[in-house]
């Protein structure tokens, strides 16, 4: 299938973080060790909750020693389309799930002088590898860590625990704000910057180190997002001549994947670019929430992400 | 800023323009790379001063890079003394400031080769080349580094061979890869071609 590998895991310990964050250890059902991964990388989990496959993208924490298992952290979302929901309410030890293999958008630059490593909540499980790969090559780092109370930051213990003085936490109860004009004056020439979380937190950071005169390859980030939801609207495919209905809580890459259409996929979340698909008409207008297409690519209506964009409008025509 | 042309490690130079968010500007030039350096800074006076030159090249154009009125200018005795000073000043330089070189496309692969030693992103680095088209080509059989090969093919310096200058040129070193062009047929050497861009 589109998304590559399907690896079979078992979930073999779950472990409640915090009142909302979930960490699940993931064991590879053949016994097999699971592949090895450079901190930043993510799996997309399938789950079958019946009537459809849910997938979404996760960052992975960590892995075993010994290569058995991986581990992922997942947040109960309010507005949970029903992975996370699935996640917390559905699985349980001895569960059986697929993964992808792992993917890395997020990676370490690892010539770099110093790492400063941003997280606001969940956006902690990327940062979390991270830090971890940084401390076992002896690298030079920070760790900067939003969270709203000490209760609800997942992992902290076992930050302070595994990184000491390196790590800083910023307790919205105490009316801590993590500043970044605070935290990049002054760092030496050939430092990088990575921040996962919110993304008004990711697009603060960024402009914060282009306001400090940060070059932007400088500055890495990674945004998760769920499909935005909208209103229905019909995909034909003109290769294929299927016409599917797009639900209004569904993507686009839903709805074509539950008429049985294998399409093009990797991180679900609107930043690999995988899913691009040439538009060949569109009876409305495009809504692009993707972080890939450039300004020009959004502009000519040319091009659409399959995983997070939709139409405003009545039929969406894909070169398909 | 450094594109990538349609030979994936060539580089190609988008010439020197300010980043007016930069804190501080390090500024690194050699020979003609110096009429890039005037062309661009000659009119940003609030930049110049926040700005660091070093450059190594004729009393000429060193004079003229000496009345711009950088924050600091140094003019180093050659390359070797210039990359000396540079490890100074990458070690002690701040986030914030960016990294400008000119010159010839040797000198410009070797100062991106320093800075990324440093942690620093290669396409961070604004550069224009100036001067000589000349490249500096490495021996991929023998090694051997030959500066200033106008033509292709042309005789390595080293073992003597006829190599053929590829586009491909390697970051690490900042050199073009050079290869036996009469491998296949023993010296069948094809005439020499100029080597322009």
């Amino acid at each position: 299938m589109s998304g590559g590998v399907e690896i079979p895991v078992v979930v073999s310990d779950i472990e409640q973080a915090t009142p909302t964050v979930r960490r699940f250890r993931l064991t590879a059902a053949s016994g097999q060790p699971l592949p090895h991964f450079a901190a930043g990388s993510h799996v997309v989990v399938m789950m079958e909750s019946g009537e459809r496959i849910i997938r979404n993208a996760y960052s992975l924490v960590d892995r075993a020693e010994d290569g058995s298992s991986y581990s992922i952290g997942v947040l109960k979302t309010r507005d949970s389309r029903g992975g996370s929901r699935f996640m917390h309410e559905r699985v349980e030890v001895g569960s059986r799930l697929k993964i992808s293999m792992p993917v890395n958008l997020f990676p370490v630059f690892a010539p770099g002088r110093r790492h400063l490593l941003v997280a606001g909540g969940i956006g902690v499980t990327p940062i979390y590898a991270m830090a971890d790969e940084l401390k076992r090559q002896g690298a030079d780092y920070e760790i900067h860590y939003a969270v709203r109370d000490e209760a609800h930051g997942a992992f902290v213990g076992e930050l302070r625990e595994r990184h000491g003085d390196r790590l800083t936490l910023y307790r919205s109860d105490l009316s801590e704000v993590l500043a970044v004009r605070e935290i990049l004056p002054g760092q030496p020439f050939g430092t990088h910057l990575y921040v996962c979380g919110p993304q008004g937190m990711i697009d603060a950071v960024l402009e914060g180190g282009r306001e400090a005169g940060w070059p932007k390859e400088h500055l890495h980030s990674e945004h998760f997002q769920a499909p935005p939801s909208g209103d229905p609207f019909s995909a034909r495919l003109a290769k294929a001549g299927i016409t599917c209905e797009v639900r209004s809580d569904q993507s686009l890459l839903e709805a074509l994947e539950e008429a049985g259409v294998d399409a093009p996929f990797l991180c679900r979340g609107g930043a690999c670019g995988q899913c691009e698909v040439a538009v060949v008409d569109a009876d409305g207008e495009l809504v692009h929430n993707d972080h890939y297409l450039s300004e020009d690519e959004r502009s000519s209506g040319r091009k659409i992400m399959l995983c997070v964009s939709r139409l405003k409008g009545r039929e969406l025509v894909l070169d398909l | 800023m450094i594109t990538t042309s349609t030979f994936d490690s060539r580089p190609a130079y988008g010439g020197l323009s300010l980043d007016e968010r930069a804190k501080s500007h390090l500024v690194v030039a050699e020979g003609d790379g110096a009429s890039a350096v005037l062309d661009a800074f000659e009119d940003a006076p609030p930049s110049l001063a926040r700005t660091t030159l070093l450059y190594a090249g004729p009393d000429g154009m060193a004079v003229r890079l000496a009345i711009l009125g950088a924050a600091e200018f140094r003019r180093t005795s050659g390359r070797l003394d210039l990359m000396n000073r540079l490890d100074e000043v990458f070690a002690t330089s701040k986030m914030g400031a960016r990294l400008y070189v000119a010159g010839t496309e040797s000198f410009i692969g070797e100062v991106i080769a320093k800075a990324a030693t440093y942690g620093v992103v290669p396409q961070s680095v604004i550069a224009e080349q100036r001067g000589s088209l000349a490249r500096r080509v490495q021996c991929v059989h023998c090694k051997h580094v030959d500066e200033e090969v106008t033509a292709t093919p042309y005789a390595c310096g080293g073992c003597g061979q006829s190599l053929f200058v590829r586009d491909h040129f390697s970051r690490r070193h900042a050199a073009f890869q050079g290869v036996r062009v009469d491998a296949e047929v023993p010296g069948e050497i094809p005439a020499a071609e100029e080597l322009v861009q």
